[in-house]
């Protein structure tokens, strides 16, 4: 049986120790890769005779503007099938070159996740065989799940958050 | 071909400029190199009756053979990911209802199960029976509309409206238990928001006398069929390993033989307590994945059945139970919010939306009407999600449309698009 543990091991081993903040919230393995290993990382799961981690479940990315270098995670969640163990990890990149390899080329189900994840965050997946916005109008000239966008008019004091004593 | 009657062509071959003289040239602007083009191209969609909701295709067709597909899609987003960013979670339930709304208690059910696994509630086994039923029924609702619509495609029509009294029926059973039909909104976190009604047990009952009888005539409709089997046999098929690779999930995975199911796999709302089994298909094709959904309500029948019995084997106060004890997300009874300090002060926190969530990373998912739904939760401590992803099933299926149509004739891929369960809600969230 392929365990969070194992898993952990083996790719400690391999990538000697460059992929950091492993952690298990709700049991699921989690832990963090540097930008540029994010192929390597996924290559090596999907190959490996134990890992096999060949279904991609979900692609997304999340903004968080008050990590300066690393304002933007690529997450992903794999699955694998055979012996039934999920795993999710992360890669963060600076927002102003939020550049980051596709992971088209091993899973055709990423094409469109990564055209949304640029749709809305503008996470640009370099080499993508058609990287253009999904969901969106093509003329949107933002990326309007950044948090820089907020959801309602600011200007409106009658919805401050003190009016509903959050202050 | 009566669907066809109303296909808005695009017809921009060498023809249009027979009978053309010179100067009447530079009145028609044609595109670039459509003069020497061979093929032709249609926009299917994105209204039109035959595609079921709001889907654009721009087909590059050789004579009636398909060259290429390429799909637009998000004509109906709503960016539900971005509201949500500003609800608290109770009010996030209408957005799930949403997303598959040919089975909105599973997306409603899946989303409870989200908060309660970040939020460690434990629902008691009553709760978790009564979910299973509904969401089987749901699970039945979604295939019925699918398979029949597969069957209105291929030109058979009385099974559509044959079974339709029973997705009524099962829609009235979601009018006891939630008051509504199509957007369900229903459940809380930690339960449901009131015991089921006598109405909705008895209305249950008599689904479950009467549908089997239906579901048998209706596959006596189809099955062997020769002329839905000419439709169907060999139209949109796809490899197993092709369909993981494109992130199939659900009956039309399983269509292609992998036997995967979320029920089995992450056992959730207590499914490890039931006998089913898988249905596989072999090839992929629509044939199959039409039989696939019609064994899957079968099963459905028979969990709705165990779960049913399980449910009677209550007792006493036990028998009465419908949710959890959260009162932190869990409305208090309305004779205890006028009566009851403390009752009063969670009911108002509660609506409005002044819980704080505990910080946390969390996916789930939940078998839905088309495969994985999943959903990726992320709390900082505030009120409402710092942010909440959708893994719809149907938004990663349908970029393999191009795939499985290609070199396939128009009519069938019509079929393809309705055998594959498409909804628009869905895929655009």
């Amino acid at each position: 049986m392929l365990t969070n543990a194992t898993i952990k091991e083996r790719l400690e081993k391999h990538f000697e120790g460059r992929l950091t903040g492993f952690e298990e919230p709700y049991g699921m393995l989690s832990f963090e890769a540097p930008k540029e290993l994010n192929l390597k990382v996924l290559q090596f799961l999907y190959d490996d005779e134990e890992m096999r981690f060949q279904f991609l479940t979900d692609l997304t990315a999340v903004h968080y503007p008050n990590q300066p270098g690393r304002e933007l995670a690529v997450v992903y969640h794999l699955h694998n099938m055979r012996d039934n163990v999920r795993i999710r990890f992360k890669v963060f990149t600076d927002i102003a070159q939020p550049d980051i390899f596709t992971a088209t080329k091993l899973y055709e189900a990423a094409n469109w996740m990564e055209r949304e994840t640029f749709d809305f965050f503008g996470v640009h997946f370099t080499g993508h065989p058609n990287l253009k916005r999904i969901l969106n109008v093509d003329e949107m000239d933002y990326f309007p799940l950044r948090k820089e966008y907020p959801l309602e008019d600011q200007t409106r004091t009658d919805k401050d958050d003190e009016m509903f004593g959050r202050g | 071909m009566w669907e066809w009657v109303n296909v808005k062509m695009q017809i921009t071959t060498a023809h249009a400029q027979i009978g053309l003289k010179m100067q009447d040239k530079h009145h028609i602007k044609l595109p670039e190199g459509s003069i020497e083009k061979t093929t032709t191209t249609l926009n299917l969609g994105p209204t039109h009756p035959a595609t079921h909701g709001v889907f654009q295709n721009i087909l590059e067709l050789d004579g009636e053979r398909i060259v290429s597909a390429e799909q637009t899609i998000g004509y109906i987003h709503r960016a539900f990911e971005k509201i949500a960013e500003r609800r608290p979670l109770y009010q996030i339930t209408p957005l799930t209802d949403r997303l598959n709304y040919c089975s909105s208690p599973i997306n409603n059910m899946g989303w409870h199960l989200t908060c309660e696994k970040l939020l460690n509630v434990k629902t008691p086994k009553r709760v978790d029976y009564l979910r299973v039923i509904i969401m089987e029924l749901a699970r039945i609702s979604d295939h019925l509309i699918c398979n029949s619509v597969v069957g209105v495609d291929s030109g058979a029509f009385s099974g559509f409206l044959y079974v339709m009294q029973y997705r009524e029926l099962i829609y009235e059973i979601y009018e006891e238990i939630c008051g509504s039909r199509l957007t369900t909104n229903m459940g809380r976190i930690g339960g449901f928001e009131r015991n089921f009604s006598n109405a909705a047990f008895e209305k249950l009952e008599r689904f479950l006398r009467e549908y089997p009888d239906v579901l048998k005539e209706f596959e006596n409709l189809f099955n062997r069929n020769r002329i839905f089997m000419d439709r169907t046999i060999g139209t949109g098929g796809i490899s197993g390993e092709r369909a993981l690779n494109y992130g199939f999930t659900g009956p039309n995975l399983r269509a292609t033989g992998v036997d995967y199911d979320v029920r089995v796999h992450s056992p959730y709302s207590s499914y490890e307590d039931f006998e089913f089994n898988i249905p596989v298909g072999k090839t992929g094709d629509n044939y199959d994945r039409f039989l696939v959904r019609n064994q899957e309500m079968w099963e459905s029948l028979s969990i709705i059945e165990q779960a049913y019995r399980k449910v009677q084997e209550f007792k006493g106060a036990e028998a009465e139970v419908y949710h959890a004890d959260a009162p932190e997300y869990f409305l208090p009874p309305k004779n205890d919010v006028y009566t009851k300090m403390e009752a009063l002060i969670w009911h108002f926190k509660i609506v409005m939306g002044e819980i704080e969530i505990p910080p946390g990373e969390v996916y789930q998912s939940v078998e839905g009407g088309n495969g994985e739904l999943g959903f990726y939760f992320i709390s900082d401590g505030g009120r409402s999600p710092y942010r909440l992803h959708f893994r719809r099933p149907c938004f990663i299926y349908y970029q393999a449309y191009s795939e499985l149509t290609k070199g396939s004739m128009l009519s069938d891929a019509v079929l393809t698009m309705s055998s594959l369960n498409l909804i628009a809600g869905e895929m655009d969230a």
